[in-house]
């Protein structure tokens, strides 16, 4: 008999990658896109049943509201939306599909035998379980002692602000004068 | 939550590694060979959380991991769409059998 939280996972997880499977194979590729929107909402919610709810809503302020809206305005800049893709040459689906399929077995494989020991005394049953709250998880990102992370904080600001200037110049209309 | 074994979760994480996998070698789309990149980047994010979650239940270093790659993945993302736009714009397509000029 399986408890309600269990049935809840197994049902995201198939939610996740059923979507997940219809985003790489759709033929079109606005549908593609909305698929995608559905695979990552769907781990949104896994993050949540993780009790994770930070991450979850980062999850959903990032990738459901940044970057899937994102790739819909540039297939909208691109692409006839309508049209079809065409669909990938036969021998190499097989040989995906192929190596796709070992690659999965053979993980499974590896994990199977894995014996996964919780560290000390923590784990899901153990006492010191942290609290992954906002408040925790500020704290300890602002930090400078030792299990603090204020200088990958840093080192991520200054990547986005040269991805942010980088996107602009790639992106940026040459001037009819130029060359 | 104590029912499912870390495993299963890991399973689910596996599987949508390589359904990024297979979107990435059958496509030939550049938009949608970034849909599967994203999709791969999430099954690492999964694999994270499950961790830090199962076995470090005392530590909140998964999460910091998965918040910096979540970062790293938008501002590739953005480049990678800035470059595509710009390409679309000099060969007028997107497919990536196109892009050849500097093909030896």
């Amino acid at each position: 008999m399986m408890s309600a939280s269990a049935v809840v996972f197994y049902i995201l997880s198939f939610f996740i990658l059923a979507t997940g499977l219809l985003a790489v194979t759709s033929r079109k590729i606005f549908r593609s896109a909305i698929w995608l929107l559905f695979s990552l909402t769907g781990i949104a919610g896994l993050y949540f049943w993780l009790q994770m709810e930070f991450v979850a809503a980062v999850q959903v302020v990032v990738y459901v509201g940044g970057i899937v809206v994102l790739i819909i305005f540039s297939i909208f800049l691109t692409q006839q939306s309508g049209k079809d893709l065409p669909a990938p040459l036969r021998s190499r689906a097989i040989f995906s599909v192929l190596a796709v399929c070992a690659g999965f077995v053979l993980t499974c494989v590896l994990l199977r035998g894995y014996v996964f020991v919780p560290a000390g005394h923590s784990g899901i049953a153990g006492t010191g379980v942290v609290d992954a709250s906002v408040g925790n998880i500020g704290a300890q990102m602002l930090s400078t002692s030792e299990h603090g992370y204020v200088l990958p904080f840093e080192v991520i600001s200054i990547l986005l602000l040269a991805a942010m200037i980088g996107c602009i110049v790639i992106a940026m209309k040459p001037k009819p004068g130029d060359k | 939550m104590n029912q499912v074994p870390l495993s299963h979760i890991l399973f689910v994480s596996t599987a949508l590694f390589f359904i990024g996998m297979y979107g990435l070698f059958t496509r030939r789309n550049m938009i949608t060979m970034l849909m599967s990149v994203e999709l791969i980047l999430n099954s690492v994010n999964i694999n994270f959380v499950a961790f830090n979650r199962y076995l470090y239940a005392d530590k909140l270093e998964g999460v910091f991991f998965t918040l910096f790659i979540v970062a790293i993945a938008a501002a590739e993302a953005a480049v990678a769409i800035a470059i595509i736009i710009n390409l679309y714009r000099n060969l007028h397509s997107i497919d990536v059998e196109a892009a050849d000029e500097m093909k030896f």
